[in-house]
């Protein structure tokens, strides 16, 4: 599969943009953070897996390379446009109709905390046919049923292609339950999220 | 995995909330809307039921009820979790607490008991527990029987002993059990001076005053208004200078907060009653 008009106007026209993913995946959102625009009129949501009590350089990795404005996200945090969001490791992260975040501590999902499942269905229900949705490299399945949830609620859903991707199972899945509406090669994902913005 | 079926309409929520409200006295209706959605979805989807069989089971299964509150309140807590928490408290709060002659502590939402007996044997290992008093409350009955017996299972142990290693305390986590096959007893002398009895946050009063209040990881399932009401609560809960810690990511972003409290540490969300 390849981009076409429509799969670019989709995302152009899109509020939300979601990445996943796990095992093999920082790279490929280390790179994104950073071509990312300072102005793409979007909200930019990321859940990758990661382990409590690792001090962790994540976010500070991110915003020292991103044009945008980057935040770890905490409870009852607004929403905000031209921000690159972080999930927390330990929680769970939601979102609320109202336009903010909320966290939540319950049970692992797929031994993830925070768990991409959790949020990508949480977004679907609340943001539906405007978000763009990726997920990227990962040794499980999270992931893969958030984004079918994504899918039958309009959004723009896109598997790395898992022959590109270190470890298959996170976008195989989701090819499996049919839930990615485009497989792109990395390197048609970073061309369409250098597409600028609609005006 | 749970969330796998339709979620409920506005409407259904609305009358699910009001069903609980008038037959059980417990107010759901200030919870954050999309964890408290997940409950319900995960709730109908252990227990197999329908929105209208829950409702049913609601209004005439007067045992119906406990369970649910079990599955819809999260209950998920550990030892020693951030354990970088437990280290400010250590260096920033405890040399002013042991100024007391007695140190009444308020677990508020203490669940199964973990966070009240990692305060225990942090006070323990400062030597201040035989003066002070853990409450430990929650509105849960099911989950303060666990918390009274202070058992654990040997794979939540070995998690828990994880975060112990963080908070630089000596020795390590194990040393305060008594192991027994596949669990764990908290020794008896970080029992004795805890009591584990139910409160509602939501509305219950004010029945004791604290040198220090925890209530980590609850204001995340209540909206803003609710946190200012219960912000209130700790606050008159409080002793002159006592102290208020919240989990590390539950930041109050508002004025009339920062009116009453001065931040003692902000990563790690600990402060400090000012005024009378």
């Amino acid at each position: 599969m390849a981009l076409d008009d429509h799969i670019i106007q989709r995302w152009q026209s899109s509020r939300i943009l979601l990445l996943g993913g796990s095992a093999g995946s920082f790279k490929l959102l280390y790179r994104i953070v950073k071509l990312l625009p300072a102005k793409c009129s979007k909200t930019v949501i990321i859940i990758i897996h990661r382990k409590k009590n690792f001090f962790s350089e994540i976010e500070k990795l991110f915003a020292e390379n991103s044009r945008m404005c980057l935040r770890e996200i905490s409870d009852k945090e607004p929403i905000a446009i031209n921000t690159i969001y972080v999930a927390p490791a330990n929680y769970h992260t939601l979102v609320e109709k109202q336009g903010f975040f909320s966290l939540d501590v319950s049970e692992a999902v797929w031994f993830s905390k925070p768990s991409i499942d959790v949020t990508f269905e949480s977004v679907a229900e609340i943001f539906k046919d405007q978000v763009t949705a990726i997920l990227f490299s990962g040794a499980n399945q999270d992931g893969a049923s958030g984004l079918l949830k994504l899918r039958q609620s309009g959004a723009l859903t896109i598997a790395q292609n898992p022959v590109e991707a270190e470890m298959t199972e996170m976008p195989q899945s989701a090819i499996d339950m049919h839930a990615a509406e485009y497989v792109l090669s990395t390197t048609d994902i970073f061309k369409l999220l250098e597409t600028p913005p609609d005006t | 995995m749970p969330d796998a079926k339709e979620s409920l309409t506005d409407a259904q929520l609305t009358e699910l909330i009001d069903i609980v409200k008038k037959i059980h006295g417990f107010d759901f209706s200030d919870y954050t809307e999309a964890s408290f959605r997940r409950r319900i979805a995960r709730v109908m989807m252990i227990k197999k039921l329908e929105f209208y069989d829950l409702k049913h089971l609601l209004i005439n299964d007067p045992n119906f009820f406990q369970e649910f509150l079990e599955e819809i309140t999260v209950n998920v807590t550990e030892m020693f979790r951030d354990p970088a928490f437990y280290k400010s408290l250590h260096t920033q709060v405890i040399p002013y607490l042991s100024t007391y002659q007695h140190i009444k502590v308020w677990c508020a939402g203490c669940s199964t008991g973990e966070e009240a007996y990692s305060l225990a044997i942090l006070l323990n290992e400062e030597k201040l527990l035989k003066r002070s008093f853990i409450y430990g409350t929650d509105i849960n009955t099911e989950v303060l029987n666990y918390a009274k017996k202070g058992i654990y299972s040997l794979r939540k142990i070995k998690s828990y002993a994880e975060n112990y290693l963080f908070t630089g305390l000596p020795g390590s986590l194990t040393d305060h059990f008594t192991m027994m096959y596949d669990a764990a007893a908290i020794h008896s002398e970080l029992k004795q001076n805890t009591l584990f009895s139910v409160h509602n946050l939501i509305s219950d009063t004010v029945f004791n005053e604290f040198q220090l209040i925890s209530c980590r990881n609850v204001f995340i399932y209540f909206e803003t208004e609710l946190q200012h009401r219960i912000l209130d609560l700790f606050y008159n809960s409080l002793c002159p200078l006592g102290y208020l810690c919240l989990g590390n990511k539950e930041t109050i972003r508002s004025d009339i907060f920062r009116k009453k409290f001065k931040v003692i540490n902000q990563k790690e969300n600990i402060y400090q009653k000012i005024g009378s």
